[in-house]
């Protein structure tokens, strides 16, 4: 799927920077989890930074795995 | 299009979020990613081909991701749910029947002849159609477009910025901007295009979640729909349709004519199939069945866009506690103006990581919009102004250094425009009207040139000056006269966007009607310089042989019964 024969995937970067974001963002719920801060936000109780950081990690894990360079 | 954000934030309160350490890290994260691609991409930038058109290898995905990215700057997600928390659900109409049919209309109809024609851009093509006159009245006039557009939104989004952030105007302009400058000059198109889509899936993923928890808190669209009716008790924010039986009905102040000629057929298929920002997308596709695919991709996902657009601005209106005002009225009372309603519903469901992500989208609209100008700039000015009218004869390395420079010096200039615009506040309110100045008529110049072999170069040229020139004419006449708002806009009950709605639709009939006038007085080109440029003289490749569901034409098909399902069910 890369775009020339010679390039890196652009599906293979978006995946990567999918896998960092989830990390983090994944994380940045976790430690919430534990360490609960006073906020203004709404829903807080639904905890979104968790599930939507593990889906962007496992979005971003498929992408960097199935487009990775050297795979054909 | 550009979205109707006049007057953009004249009040300048305190910050509206404030980010943590993770936030700011996903932020330089991106910075750091789309500069990484500009390098990579560099070394695959060799030739004139692979800078402004990508080296025509993208595929159908790519193109049209990127074509509807560029599209998708950060204004536009601004202003569009500012525009639904202001004139409700009618704001649609500019992602759909705004959009759909037009770009439908270009993968089916026109690519065929740009694609077939090899021309590096819009004005290329009126260059071999209809000659030089008419390419430089083009190519001149969507420069100076280009410019002040981009200028216009650096400013716009460096604004937002300030507010939301609190972050200072000059470090947004000159950080983002550069950061543009330098991964189109290294990688050109297809460092453009690489990173549109890129940011395409940070702005969905950015901005997904706004609706998501919106409609969880709100009780789904029935919930919305009655805490909307709730607060603002006799009036209809969520019918598409059903207001549009006269001026005074609906909050846009427009009858359903504007919105289907004006808009849905002229100031649209302009856009779409004109706008050379958007068409070079397409023309980087690898091959003619790619290019046709990938409007028609675009416009699958375009239908989808008022989902992270249109309904974060009427869930504010369900939701949010405060009734958002104009930007006078919010200047006065110190409240929020309908501008600030898309960071206000960030700030209310957004915590740590998932802000940074979503303040990530707004920057990575405003990229990949800019980026789109800068990369049409510099092909326009490099094919189109400097080679056509200034240095004929160099070699491909001469041209591809000639189009890296002059992206920086474009951006340059876009930079000059946001300080010029910072001290006349005015021009944005004129944003909207420049656009429709010169799409509209151009609009009618490339259709009949690829639709009617009689068309003649005087007629293409002759045509494309009076439908500009009339445009003009009578943005002048209202502004000096109000009682022209009757005669243009067919009502002085009028607004602003109505009367670019019919000044657009006068002007491409003006065009048309003088082109086919002047054309029919004067000698038709032989057909055997037309060959490929004109319906009846381009033999377009069969796709008989293809399965069903890789033909273009049946995901058109499967796409327009979509779009006319969802209009019937939110009429």
């Amino acid at each position: 799927m890369s775009e020339h024969k010679h390039f890196i995937s652009i599906w293979f970067f978006i995946g990567l920077l999918l896998s960092v974001y989830g990390a983090l963002i994944l994380g940045a719920g976790i430690y919430d989890y534990f360490n609960p801060t006073p906020r203004d936000v709404v829903l807080a109780q639904l905890h979104a930074a968790i599930w939507w950081g593990a889906l962007l990690l496992v979005l971003g894990l498929f992408y960097v795995i199935h487009f990775r360079p050297g795979k054909e | 299009m550009p979205a109707p954000l006049s007057c953009l934030f004249q009040t300048q309160p305190a910050r509206l979020v404030s980010l943590a350490t993770v936030d700011l890290l996903i932020i330089a994260i991106y910075f750091a990613a789309v500069l990484a691609i500009g390098f990579y991409l560099k070394s695959h930038t060799r030739t004139g081909e692979d800078f402004f058109l990508a080296g025509r290898e993208m595929t159908a995905w790519v193109a049209g991701l990127s074509f509807l990215a560029a599209n998708l700057g950060s204004l536009e997600l601004m202003g569009w749910a500012a525009a639904a928390y202001q004139y409700g659900i009618l704001a649609t109409h500019w992602y759909w029947i705004g959009a759909i049919p037009a770009m439908l209309f270009l993968a089916i109809v026109m690519m065929p002849f740009y694609y077939i024609s090899k021309t590096h851009s819009v004005p290329g093509y009126l260059k071999l159609r209809f000659g030089e006159p008419a390419r430089a009245l083009s190519a001149v006039s969507f420069g100076l477009m280009t410019v002040l557009m981009s200028g216009i939104n650096m400013y716009s989004m460096a604004l937002v910025l300030k507010v939301v952030l609190g972050w200072d105007i000059n470090f947004s302009i000159w950080v983002s901007s550069l950061t543009v400058a330098v991964y189109v000059a290294l990688g050109g198109l297809l460092s453009a295009i690489f990173n549109e889509v890129l940011q395409f899936a940070l702005i969905w993923l950015g901005a997904l979640l706004i609706p998501v928890l919106g409609l969880i808190e709100a009780g789904g669209w029935d919930g919305m729909t009655a805490r909307i009716a709730r607060n603002f008790p006799g009036q209809d924010y969520t019918h598409l349709w059903r207001t549009l039986g006269s001026f005074g009905d609906n909050p846009m102040g427009i009858h359903w004519t504007g919105i289907v000629l004006g808009l849905g057929w002229v100031i649209s298929f302009g856009y779409w199939t004109t706008d050379f920002l958007v068409v070079q997308r397409v023309l980087a596709a690898r091959d003619l069945r790619s290019a046709k695919m990938a409007p028609v991709i675009g416009a699958a996902f375009k239908m989808m866009v008022p989902f992270i657009v249109i309904l974060p601005g009427l869930l504010g209106l369900a939701l949010l506690p405060m009734p958002l005002t104009g930007e006078s009225q919010a200047l006065a009372s110190g409240g929020h103006s309908y501008n600030e309603v898309l960071p206000l519903m960030l700030a209310r469901y957004l915590g740590p990581g998932l802000l940074g992500l979503g303040i990530t989208a707004l920057i990575a609209g405003f990229m990949s919009g800019m980026a789109g100008n800068v990369s049409a700039f510099a092909t326009v000015w490099t094919y189109d102004i400097y080679r056509a009218l200034i240095k004929r004869e160099a070699s491909d390395a001469h041209y591809l250094r000639m189009g890296r420079w002059c992206t920086i010096l474009g951006v340059l200039v876009s930079i000059g425009t946001a300080y010029l615009v910072m001290q006349f506040l005015s021009i944005m309110d004129y944003v909207q009207a420049l656009f429709s100045f010169f799409i509209a008529p151009l609009f009618g110049t490339v259709l009949l040139g690829m639709l009617w072999k009689r068309a003649t170069p005087a007629g293409g040229f002759w045509g494309l000056l009076a439908g500009t020139a009339s445009s003009i004419g009578m943005w002048i006449w209202a502004r000096t006269d109000p009682g022209a708002l009757a005669y243009i806009a067919l009502s002085t009950e009028a607004k602003d966007m109505a009367e670019n709605m019919y000044r657009a639709l006068w002007s491409w009939i003006l065009c048309v009607v003088v082109t086919v006038a002047v054309s029919l007085a004067t000698r038709p080109k032989p057909d055997r310089e037309m060959v490929g440029l004109v319906y009846g003289l381009t033999e377009v490749p069969s796709e008989s042989h293809l399965p069903l569901h890789q033909r273009p034409i049946f995901w058109t098909v499967v796409v327009a019964a979509v779009f006319v399902a969802l209009n019937l069910i939110f009429w």
